[in-house]
């Protein structure tokens, strides 16, 4: 179902070669499968997020690099991206074996030629991954897997128990204005996401309020559904402070802006709490969309061998458990929840896992879809930024 | 290599003997200037050309798909989207008033510095001017967007000077407003001034320090009173530096997203829109589109400037 959006996945590798040629066309897929498990190659180099692989240097119980380093006799370098689009155009322009990538950058990756197949015969922790992940739309095409998950995490409403006596339970209480119980009304004291993709949650409350809009996924949308989740974001334009884009500023922000909820990752909520200010968060009746990501192996990776190593590492429990401790996600083999120290019995609680099944997990939304013809992402693009300067 | 047999110049024209560059100088000026006109030329323009020549691809709205039919669509929708052109409006507008706040504010600084203060006192204004500049920019956006905040010093030096009712009238106004200082226009073209300043100050300084000593003289001789030598003399040799100075201020402020995006209100500018179109949207023809807005914006500023003669004082 993302076939036809092969060309705009490769044009977003953004390399000058290819903005001045638009038409190019796909390369045949190269790079086969890895057959069998060879001897290491004493290097790994990762493109992760801040705070994925951590080898103890901002605090030393957060290491699971070195352990894995000593085992594998891999020595592994991590080069730290900051957004989906770094993560693509460092992986097009090559020297690395692995990517920690989320659901918009992980199908580019796929579909332009640049991630390759995974053996999972030589992974056998897979199994053990929770099988809602295993062959999520995001990591496996047409039966093929392209990676390993390794965390997830939702997206949360954030809320000040100074405005709230009693914790909201929908999300409501960021797309209409009202009056909260510390008297004064929510107008300018709450914050929305400033991606487009923040559409999908107008469309999911929709979805719970209006059933009479028959949306059945937020991420594909009629014309009609469409224009119903713009309206609800236009009123909410009128009680935002700000578009947040940045974790730690948001975390400014809810420090010393006054202000009373916003949708957010649990990182700020976790960083908040640390910080001893008046902040709760939850996952509302109407559910709530999130994020899924993987790890997944470069087609011209140069230590495969080590890679593979590092692939089945990932999964166990004590790491996918140290992580989540770490980065405020959630493990995405569920015996991570018990088996780490640093997240404790309750962590995968407090990161709210039992939302798992009222996650939409984040998936870019293109013109073909269940329901016929859906509004494509680069609509949602230029509309969102219209209602964000007011339109 | 041996050394070369030079004629003596008096007796033989240069062009009969000696090394090959000697005797064509056009063949040594190309190979000079090939290497900086392949990088204006190929690296500079072409890119500038590709950007041009890409806003003309259409882009599908139903599959989002980069199609190869040119199409002046894109462009058109610069002007024609409603949502379009608030945002060149909004980036001009600020870019504009930005412009002339830093003026109004570097005249008075770069006179003192150019008039009163001399040797090392001179030496140390001018250091003072241009420290801001050795920090981080993007440590002292981030600053400042604590500084606005509705908890950060400037709400705490209004409430202890029990001005906060002015503070609150001036957020309650309609567009410059906000529900803080750092979440309104107001907030954002502060930081601005403060960021571009040092760059209004030093050519206005520059201009001053040029300014001949001896007409001052002249003009109190002939009996001008200090305001009218101000005016008629000091002001109108002052402007070629003023005009340098709001070239950087009204070009920098047009091309910049990072302000916008960490101080202010919502809303986007040029800037931002170049980067979410061509980031993640991955409509380039619109991204294109935009990139060539300032292109032609400062070129036009360019061409006003330099017949005010901003280009002799930099």
């Amino acid at each position: 179902m993302f076939r036809s959006t092969n060309r705009q996945w490769m044009l977003l590798g953004s390399s000058l070669w290819m903005m001045l040629s638009p038409l190019q066309v796909a390369s045949a897929q190269s790079g086969a499968m890895l057959g069998a498990l060879g001897k290491g190659e004493g290097q790994l180099s990762v493109i992760a997020w801040a705070g994925y692989l951590e080898r103890g240097a901002s605090d030393k119980a957060y290491d699971w690099l070195t352990p894995f380093e000593k085992q594998s006799g891999c020595k592994v370098s991590v080069k730290v991206a900051g957004s989906s689009d770094e993560m693509v155009s460092l992986m097009n322009q090559g020297g690395y074996d692995l990517v920690t990538a989320s659901g918009d950058a992980s199908l580019r990756l796929v579909y332009g030629n640049k991630v390759q197949q995974i053996n999972l015969g030589l992974i056998p922790s897979y199994a053990k991954i929770n099988p809602k992940l295993q062959s999520a739309p995001w990591n496996t095409v047409d039966g093929k897997h392209y990676g390993v998950p390794y965390q997830w995490g939702p997206n949360v409403l954030m809320y000040s128990t100074k405005a709230f006596k009693t914790p909201p339970t929908s999300w409501a209480v960021v797309f209409k204005e009202q009056t909260l119980s510390d008297g004064k009304s929510n107008k300018g004291r709450i914050q929305a996401y400033y991606g487009p993709i923040y559409i999908a949650d107008a469309a999911l409350y929709l979805m719970k309020t209006q059933p009479a809009l028959g949306i059945k996924n937020p991420y594909e949308l009629n014309e009609v559904q469409y224009k119903a989740a713009l309206e609800l974001l236009r009123g909410q334009r009128k009680l935002v402070q700000r578009y947040w884009n940045d974790a730690n500023a948001q975390v400014q922000d809810f420090t010393n802006e006054g202000l009373a909820a916003s949708p957010t990752w649990p990182f700020q909520v976790n960083t908040l709490q640390a910080n001893k200010q008046p902040i709760a968060s939850v996952v509302p009746v109407e559910g709530a969309t999130g994020w899924a990501d993987t790890t997944m192996l470069h087609v011209d990776a140069k230590h495969p061998n080590c890679a593979y190593k590092w692939l089945e590492y990932s999964l166990s429990p004590r790491v996918q458990g140290d992580v989540a401790a770490w980065f405020g996600s959630l493990p995405a083999v569920p015996a991570g929840c018990q088996a780490s120290a640093l997240l404790g019995k309750d962590g995968c609680k407090t990161n709210n896992y039992e939302a798992f099944d009222k996650i939409y997990f984040w998936k870019t939304p293109v013109a073909k879809c269940a329901q016929g013809a859906c509004v494509p992402y680069n609509r949602w693009v230029s509309d969102y930024i219209a209602i964000q300067g007011g339109r | 290599m041996a050394a070369p047999f030079l004629p003596k110049p008096s007796l033989q024209k240069p062009a009969a003997h000696g090394p090959l560059l000697y005797r064509r100088p056009v063949l040594a000026l190309l190979l000079l200037l090939v290497p900086p006109l392949l990088w204006l030329g190929v690296l500079y323009l072409g890119s500038l050309l590709g950007l041009l020549v890409y806003s003309l691809y259409s882009i599908d709205d139903f599959t989002g798909q980069v199609g190869n039919v040119l199409t002046l669509d894109t462009l058109k929708s610069l002007f024609t989207a409603p949502s379009n052109v608030d945002v060149i409006v909004r980036t001009v507008l600020m870019a504009l008033i930005v412009t002339l706040a830093c003026a109004v504010i570097a005249f008075p600084v770069a006179y003192f510095v150019a008039f009163h203060t001399r040797g090392p006192r001179k030496a140390l204004w001018v250091l003072l001017i241009t420290l801001p500049l050795w920090a981080s920019y993007l440590v002292r956006v981030y600053a400042w967007r604590l500084i606005l905040a509705q908890e950060g010093v400037i709400s705490w030096v209004t409430a202890k000077l029990h001005l906060s009712w002015l503070l609150d009238e001036v957020l309650r106004l309609p567009v410059l407003g906000g529900p803080s200082l750092s979440s309104s226009y107001l907030g954002m073209f502060l930081v601005f001034v403060y960021v571009w300043l040092p760059f209004m100050i030093l050519p206005i300084q520059a201009a001053l320090e040029r300014v001949p000593r001896s007409l001052i003289q002249a003009s109190a001789d002939l009996g001008a009173r200090p305001a009218q030598t101000f005016r008629r003399v000091i002001l109108p040799l002052a402007v070629p530096g003023v005009a340098a100075g709001s070239v950087f201020t009204f070009s920098l402020t047009l091309g910049d997203y990072i302000i916008p995006g960490v101080v202010g209100a919502p809303g986007f500018f040029i800037g931002q829109m170049v980067y979410t179109q061509q980031g993640t949207a991955g409509n380039l023809p619109l991204a294109a589109a935009f990139s060539l807005v300032p292109i032609v914006i400062v070129g036009v500023y360019l061409a006003l400037a330099r017949k005010a003669g901003a280009f002799d004082a930099l």
